[in-house]
């Protein structure tokens, strides 16, 4: 054999293996990569309080309030199939809003509330002109929130009846 | 395909086709930049800060673009021992690590009023700021040794097993779930974005191609007539002192 073919073959080989071991690595490391757990996650979990979680999802339709102090939100995060209620003291993000995907980081208190630090708006993949989302929502062919990452079977019939 | 391989070769031809390409890069420029900030409307949730996208995606292309031609550089340099694939490894890299920041900056610049943070450790983040680590890695590696041959050697090495990041950052947003949009426009139900802001995009990702070719090759020039000067200087001081070289 050629030493140049047999440096091919060394070179090939060695990038499957490669290829391989990643893999194998990455499959491991599964639940450390993912960036956020969903609503339904938690809830089958019940993660132990005052340990810090990434909790991802669509804001709950009709679920923001503002508590009595003025300054703290509540709403819920919901993946269609549970939620979980949220507390949130600060400013919220631009793109914050019902509908939309958000992650929120924080953790669970003695009494069983989710109390966030931090919340960010997720964006999703699409992007329109405002006139073109407008006549898209006035034609009824709008899918609210498909697409967000968090809910990738997502249904425009989407609402308070799959909150738990 | 080895009748362009061969340096003199190649140097001829760059320097009839540079003209056109920089003349075509430059309009090219002219005509994205204008619909992207003046020819394309505003998005329907990201307001004006939509246009960030325009920068960030072509570089983001670019960065693993730059990384797959380092890579299948790198590979014909081991396996072929081929000298321009060497230039061309040498040449590719810095170019790589500036369009890898660039996207990580404009992606920054845009993940603050966005998210509400400027950067966060997700899959597809994370992976990109370890493909900026692997340029730099090429670079310092490159300088590393006293014999040019095996830093070039280890270079290669390094930037064929980077090559396993590249499908990582491409699928990091599908595989786990990530902070960062999964993609718009390479995606199996074609892309998500409204032509009127596909356009502006589809031209400044053409002309970064152009930019990115452009740059990689006048950098080949120069690291060939660097070589090349180099070698007549050693000529030279032969010439004047005989025997005084082993």
């Amino acid at each position: 054999m050629k030493r140049k073919t047999l440096r091919l073959y060394l070179v090939v080989i060695s990038l499957c293996l490669l290829g391989i071991a990643t893999t194998l690595v990455l499959n491991a490391f599964d639940r450390e990569l993912v960036f956020f757990f969903s609503p339904s996650e938690i809830v089958a979990e019940q993660p132990v309080p005052g340990r810090i979680i990434r909790l991802g999802g669509l804001v709950e339709t009709g679920s923001v309030t503002k508590l009595g102090d003025g300054a703290t939100f509540s709403f819920r995060v919901t993946d269609l199939k549970a939620s979980t209620t949220i507390a949130y003291r600060g400013v919220l993000p631009d793109l914050f809003r019902e509908g939309q995907g958000v992650v929120v980081q924080g953790a669970f208190n003695e009494s069983g509330n989710f109390v966030a630090s931090e919340v960010l708006a997720k964006h999703d993949e699409n992007y329109l002109p405002p006139e073109v989302a407008k006549a898209l929502k006035a034609s009824g062919r709008w899918q609210e929130g498909a697409g967000t990452g968090a809910t990738p079977a997502a249904s425009p019939a989407q609402g308070e009846g799959t909150s738990q | 395909m080895h009748r362009f391989a061969n340096p003199g070769r190649f140097l001829r031809l760059a320097t009839r086709i540079q003209p056109w390409l920089k003349g075509l890069t430059a309009l090219g420029f002219a005509l994205g930049l204008y619909l992207a900030l003046w020819g394309s409307p505003p998005d329907y949730q990201q307001g004006e800060t939509v246009r960030i996208m325009y920068i960030h995606v072509p570089a983001a292309w670019m960065a693993l673009l730059a990384y797959l031609i380092l890579g299948l550089a790198s590979a014909s340099a081991l396996i072929w021992r081929h000298p321009l694939a060497d230039i061309a490894a040498e040449a590719i890299s810095p170019v790589g690590a500036a369009f890898t920041l660039l996207a990580l900056i404009t992606g920054s610049l845009w993940g603050k009023p966005m998210w509400g943070t400027y950067w966060v450790w997700d899959a597809r983040l994370t992976s990109f700021l370890l493909l900026f680590f692997l340029y730099l890695g090429h670079m310092a590696l490159l300088g590393a040794f006293d014999d040019r041959g095996r830093g070039r050697r280890s270079a290669a090495v390094l930037a064929l097993v980077g090559l396993i990041n590249l499908p990582i950052i491409k699928f990091s947003v599908d595989w786990w779930n990530t902070l960062h949009q999964p993609a718009s426009i390479v995606r199996m139900n074609g892309p998500s974005i409204d032509p009127s802001m596909l356009w502006p995009l589809f031209t400044l990702a053409a002309t970064f191609h152009l930019f990115l070719l452009a740059v990689l090759i006048e950098r080949m020039r120069t690291l060939l007539l660097e070589a090349r000067l180099r070698n007549q200087r050693l000529a030279a001081f032969d010439q004047l002192q005989p025997g005084s070289r082993a």
